[in-house]
């Protein structure tokens, strides 16, 4: 099932299968490791569930709902 | 034998600083590069006979030129052209890490990669094999341990063993891009198109990646410059409709794609997704939704309470010191302007700087506490979406704290904590409105109006202060970041680093820089300013006259008093009165006095404004120079209650007028150190002006309103 990262929820995995922007956004996104391809696991989301944080090649990154919003998952269960 | 020039690069938390002051040892230089406030550590390290210049570079993830940390190490590398590049990787995350080297192995410069922190990775079951991984991507892989001390020998032998190695290094990057990068390559061959600082391919890249400031560079040459814009936007048509994505989406993927291929038999390690770290579990209660932000309170206030209670006695000290040798001058000097200079200029000028330093060291001690264990990156992760909605980030609340978020700080030590903040307009506009806090020297002055005019409700209006500072400052951050503070709305994505046991020597290396920078700087700026205001309110002088008079005065009083007591009371009343005399003829007195028309309009007479000249060097003089133009002599601001009867009683002041003042003190210009930290920190003439004089404006502004509104309801 395919879902926006903004929408995947605490200890949910998934695989990137798509990041949609151009721009620094994108590019951050993807220099911290966010590839597609990658598998990332929601680790936790602050208290007013926004940012979110997510484990990707075994690092917690963090990015606001607004950014995750550019990152399609496909979610596994 | 000319110097090696080697620089060190690498991710934010891959060990960078740790290995630089293991290589460096505490031979360092801490300044600015050129132009941007961004931290420049340098060292000279000799070793086996060659005498090494090491730079540190800010910490990137990338050398995309879009955050001021990219520009500067980028710019560093292309412009100094290092001997050879150290780029320190993070073995427990290889694949992020070598998404930098890759990027700098297409600079076209001699790298050796640091493989750091092999002992953390072998502890999560991560085995790298190392000589294969030099193998594959063509440059030498040496292991260290930094925070052991590990591969300090090894690392320098490499240094110097690889410098003159230069490999041209390409990767593909697909059937898409590769016959564009092949011909816009020979294009920039052909001219000769910036190919003296950069590598053509490299500038083929960047033209494709839409980089601003590469393609800014190019558009001297309009006629190559136009024929590779051409070209990129023939493959960004293309590859919009076939693939509905971006060159710069292709470059990324590609170069992750590479690695993947690079690292497969390099690496090996056990399902990592399934396990449960220390680091993780730790996060589970810290950074829970609602555990999380008490745990957090409690740490920030703690940290608060420590910084204040450790700094109290050497801050004592030191005022004792100053005290002495103020002491000492008196008693050395004879009587006169030198003395006065000394004495009222320079010492308590130089001390009240000075004096702050031993809480500057808690304060920067306790942050690196904060920042060198990783929780500093989870209280801006449990704080972002709140401070977001007034244009700050999570970050932004430590600064506060610092400056006076829980009543007392000191905005000296909140401006500079701001350097947490990586955002540029973030770190500004946290920077421009952590002074509004009510900081331990504006506290008397708040006190003295409670005591004076709400005496009934001392805790609930303190509290009102402090929180009326918070909500000000953020409305003011809010305003500015919609005005004036100019930026684009900025990213939010970090790492939240696993969370380590810092060293006590990193540690002690980080306040002690940061401690010392304050003393150096803030005292020049400091001193200068301390004898001008020493001189607007000494000069002119009294004139002989005024002088004899009360002369005569203290004369007939001694004549005439017997009782020693009353003798020496009637004498201070007449010096009092004098020195109140002296301090409205002096060129401060008398701006007060020509702004009397004016401040009218908020209540405020002569006395009020010199105090209010006197509050924009330090805080403190308000209530002392209030003590001074009330003819009671120097009151100390900690005990100011003769001053606050004396004000309550005076039938210039009202409850308006107080808290008219006190709205003006709350959000007109911070005192003088703070100004001279703000102006180092933004780096800008334009930004200190703008708290200064922009403030004060301001503040006199609400001070009317709310004098003129008070007055009509109470």
């Amino acid at each position: 099932m395919e879902v926006l990262l903004r929408n995947m929820k605490v200890n949910q995995k998934g695989t990137v299968i798509r990041i949609n922007c151009e721009g620094e956004v994108c590019r951050r996104i993807r220099d911290i490791g966010i590839s597609v391809g990658a598998e990332v696991f929601v680790t936790g989301r602050a208290p007013l569930y926004d940012p979110v944080a997510l484990k990707v090649n075994d690092t917690v990154v963090t990015l606001r709902n607004s950014e995750a919003d550019n990152i399609y998952v496909e979610v596994k269960g | 034998m000319s110097a090696l020039k080697a620089v060190l690069a690498g991710n934010p938390n891959s060990g960078k600083t740790t290995l630089f002051n293991l290589i460096a040892g505490t031979h360092y230089k801490v300044a600015n590069y050129p132009g941007v406030t961004v931290e420049k550590k340098e060292a000279k390290v000799h070793y086996d006979g060659s005498e090494i210049i090491l730079t540190d570079l800010p910490g990137t993830y990338s050398l995309t030129a879009y955050s001021l940390e990219e520009v500067v190490a980028r710019d560093f590398i292309t412009t100094t052209n290092p001997d050879i590049i150290i780029d320190v990787v993070d073995a427990s995350n290889l694949e992020r890490n070598l998404y930098l080297a890759v990027q700098l192995m297409e600079l076209d410069k001699p790298l050796v990669l640091a493989l750091n922190m092999v002992d953390m990775a072998e502890k999560r079951n991560i085995r790298i094999d190392a000589d294969l991984l030099a193998k594959k991507i063509g440059v030498p892989v040496i292991k260290t341990i930094a925070r052991d001390g590990v591969g300090k020998k090894e690392l320098l032998e490499g240094v110097l063993r690889f410098k003159s190695e230069r490999k041209e290094f390409r990767i593909s990057y697909g059937s898409d891009l590769d016959p564009a990068l092949e011909e816009m390559e020979a294009l920039i061959n052909e001219n000769a198109f910036l190919t003296e600082s950069y590598p053509a391919r490299w500038v083929a890249l960047k033209y494709l990646e839409n980089d601003v400031e590469v393609m800014k560079k190019g558009e001297v040459f309009t006629d190559v410059h136009g024929k590779l814009t051409a070209i990129v936007e023939k493959v960004e048509k293309h590859l919009k409709k076939t693939l509905d994505t971006y060159p710069e989406i292709i470059i990324a993927d590609y170069r992750y794609g590479y690695l993947k291929s690079v690292l497969k038999d390099v690496v090996k390690k056990e399902n990592e997704m399934e396990r449960l770290y220390l680091s993780d579990k730790a996060d589970k209660v810290l950074t829970h939704r609602v555990l999380g932000p008490v745990i957090m309170l409690a740490v920030l206030y703690g940290l608060y309470e420590f910084t204040f209670w450790a700094s109290e006695t050497p801050v004592g000290w030191l005022e004792s010191l100053f005290g002495w040798l103020g002491g000492v001058a008196d008693a050395a000097l004879p009587e006169g302007l030198l003395k006065s200079l000394i004495i009222s200029g320079v010492i308590d000028g130089v001390g009240g700087v000075l004096g702050f330093a031993p809480l500057i060291l808690f304060m920067f001690f306790i942050i690196a506490i904060l920042e060198d264990t990783g929780y500093m990156t989870r209280i801006a992760y449990m704080l972002d979406r709140v401070f977001r909605a007034f244009g700050l980030q999570g970050s932004s609340v430590v600064p506060y704290i610092v400056a006076g978020g829980i009543a007392g700080g000191c905005a000296i030590p909140g401006v500079m904590a701001a350097r947490t903040i990586k955002s540029p307009k973030e770190r500004l506009l946290t920077i421009l409105t952590t002074p509004f806090m009510a900081c331990g020297a504006k506290l008397p002055v708040y006190a003295l109006l409670i005591a004076a005019f709400w005496p009934g409700n001392k805790g609930g209006m303190m509290l009102g202060i402090t929180l009326g500072s918070w909500v000000l400052a953020l409305l003011m951050a809010k305003v500015l970041g919609l005005t004036i503070v100019k930026g684009e709305q900025s990213v939010f994505i970090m790492e939240l680093p696993p969370y380590r046991l810092p060293t006590l020597k990193g540690l002690l290396f980080h306040a002690w820089e940061k401690t010392w920078m304050y003393v150096k700087k803030a005292g020049t700026i400091i001193l200068a300013v301390s004898i001008i205001l020493w001189a607007l309110m000494t000069f002119p002088g009294m004139s002989e006259e005024r002088a004899a008079f009360y002369e005569d005065q203290i004369a007939q009083v001694e004549s005439t008093v017997t009782d020693e007591e009353a003798q020496a009371a009637a004498v201070a009343e007449i010096e009092n009165a004098a020195l109140s005399e002296e301090l409205r003829g002096s060129y401060a007195g008398r701006i007060g006095t020509a702004m009397e028309p004016v401040t009218q309009l908020a209540g405020f007479d002569w006395r009020t404004n010199i105090s209010i000249i006197a509050g924009i060097a330090a805080k403190e003089l308000v209530v002392s120079s209030l003590g001074t133009a009330y003819s009671l002599g120097e009151v100390d601001a900690e005990e100011s209650g003769s001053l606050s009867e004396r004000l309550a009683s005076d039938p210039s002041w009202s409850l308006a007028t107080a808290l008219a003042f006190l709205m003006f003190t709350m959000l007109y210009s911070p005192c003088f150190v703070t100004l001279a930290v703000i102006n180092k920190e933004t780096g800008s003439k334009k930004w200190t002006a703008f708290t200064l004089v922009g403030y004060t404006a301001f503040a006199f502004v609400v001070s009317i309103i709310v004098y003129n509104v008070a007055g009509l309801i109470l």
